[in-house]
């Protein structure tokens, strides 16, 4: 059995109406110190509204091998941004 | 206004020597998590200790700031409780002595926030905030650690024995306490141990450790009458700088 405790990515909300952003990861025994700890080490200097923890095992992540058959047939097609509509000022920021 | 003066002084004297004792672990804690947990309690104390010495100073009426009181006493004027300025011991020690002050600091503030005393009742409803945090992570790590390996047990059962006759000078009455409950600035401190020893012992409990069955107390810290001899060695650490170099600003 590993002496370490298991790791964590956290994820915090910095205010309402925003999405969760991953800010770094951390190691605690469980969910709920993982939340204490993330509170302790990432919200010290009121950046958040909200904590989700995640073990790091649970995340499926894909291979940096595999970049150009999933990225690269993306690069040539422009018209797949939606950069030809002229957006009105008052929409604010997309 | 005396007994305010001293009443005061005992809120911002505990907090002030516990937050010197949590400091003394930056750097040194068993994972870089509990580490800055560890310095952001610490810093939270520090941060209470300024609002109750401070009203202090303002109390007393002589010009003193909160810090020439934090650094400009010796050991015979302090009038924290002899629970704070015990050595942390290990790891579980800190966490103990962390629980069982925290579930009474958490306890006696939210009496506090119906203070007659507008700028009490200010103070405590800021520092509940972050008392009930401290003591949900130091609960949850006393049970962790109790609940734990054969050896976090036996570490942490030997922390409470070594701890509890610390416990009951929390709950302590004498004349400063009788002028506060007069004036409806502070509770009895006597009324508050029914709801500690429902927290504590629901806590320990899950931590599956035994609550020492000796009522003896230990005092002396909060009155001034005499201090452990561990205090004098803290304020040295704490104060050299002031002492050394009267003045120094930085």
């Amino acid at each position: 059995m590993s002496n370490e405790w298991p790791l964590w990515e956290i994820f915090i909300r910095g205010q309402h109406g925003m999405s969760h952003r991953h800010v770094g990861s951390l190691h605690a025994p469980d969910a709920e110190m993982a939340i204490k700890n993330a509170r302790d080490v990432y919200t010290r200097r009121n950046e958040g509204v909200s904590i989700w923890a995640v073990e790091a095992r649970h995340i499926a992540a894909s291979s940096p091998e595999e970049k150009g058959p999933l990225y690269e047939p993306s690069n040539s097609k422009v018209y797949r941004h939606p950069t030809f509509f002229d957006i009105p000022d008052e929409v604010g920021s997309m | 206004m005396d007994a305010l003066f001293q009443f005061l002084l005992r809120m911002g004297d505990n907090t002030l020597v516990l937050g010197h004792r949590v400091s003394e672990w930056c750097g040194h804690s068993p994972i870089l998590e509990e580490d800055i947990a560890l310095a952001n309690t610490a810093l939270d104390m520090i941060g209470q200790t300024q609002l109750w010495l401070g009203l202090a100073g303002e109390v007393e009426g002589k010009g003193r700031s909160a810090d020439d009181l934090a650094f400009l006493r010796d050991a015979w004027d302090f009038r924290n409780v002899l629970l704070v300025e015990l050595p942390n011991g290990d790891f579980g020690q800190t966490m103990m002595r962390q629980f069982l002050f925290d579930a009474w600091n958490v306890t006696m503030l939210g009496r506090l926030m119906q203070s007659s005393d507008k700028r009490v009742a200010d103070i405590a409803e800021k520092a509940s905030k972050e008392a009930a945090y401290h003591v949900e992570r130091s609960g949850d790590t006393v049970v962790g650690l109790g609940d734990g390996t054969e050896e976090s047990h036996a570490r942490m059962q030997a922390a409470l024995d070594y701890l509890w006759p610390y416990v009951g000078e929390m709950f302590e009455s004498d004349d400063v306490d009788a002028a506060m409950v007069e004036a409806g600035i502070s509770p009895d401190p006597a009324s508050l141990r029914g709801e500690f020893d429902e927290l504590v012992g629901r806590v320990l409990a899950e931590a599956t450790l035994t609550i020492p069955a000796s009522p003896y107390a230990h005092k002396g810290g909060r009155t001034g009458y005499m201090h452990t001899e561990h205090l004098g060695h803290l304020l040295a650490t704490m104060q050299w700088l002031q002492r050394a170099y009267p003045g120094a600003k930085w």
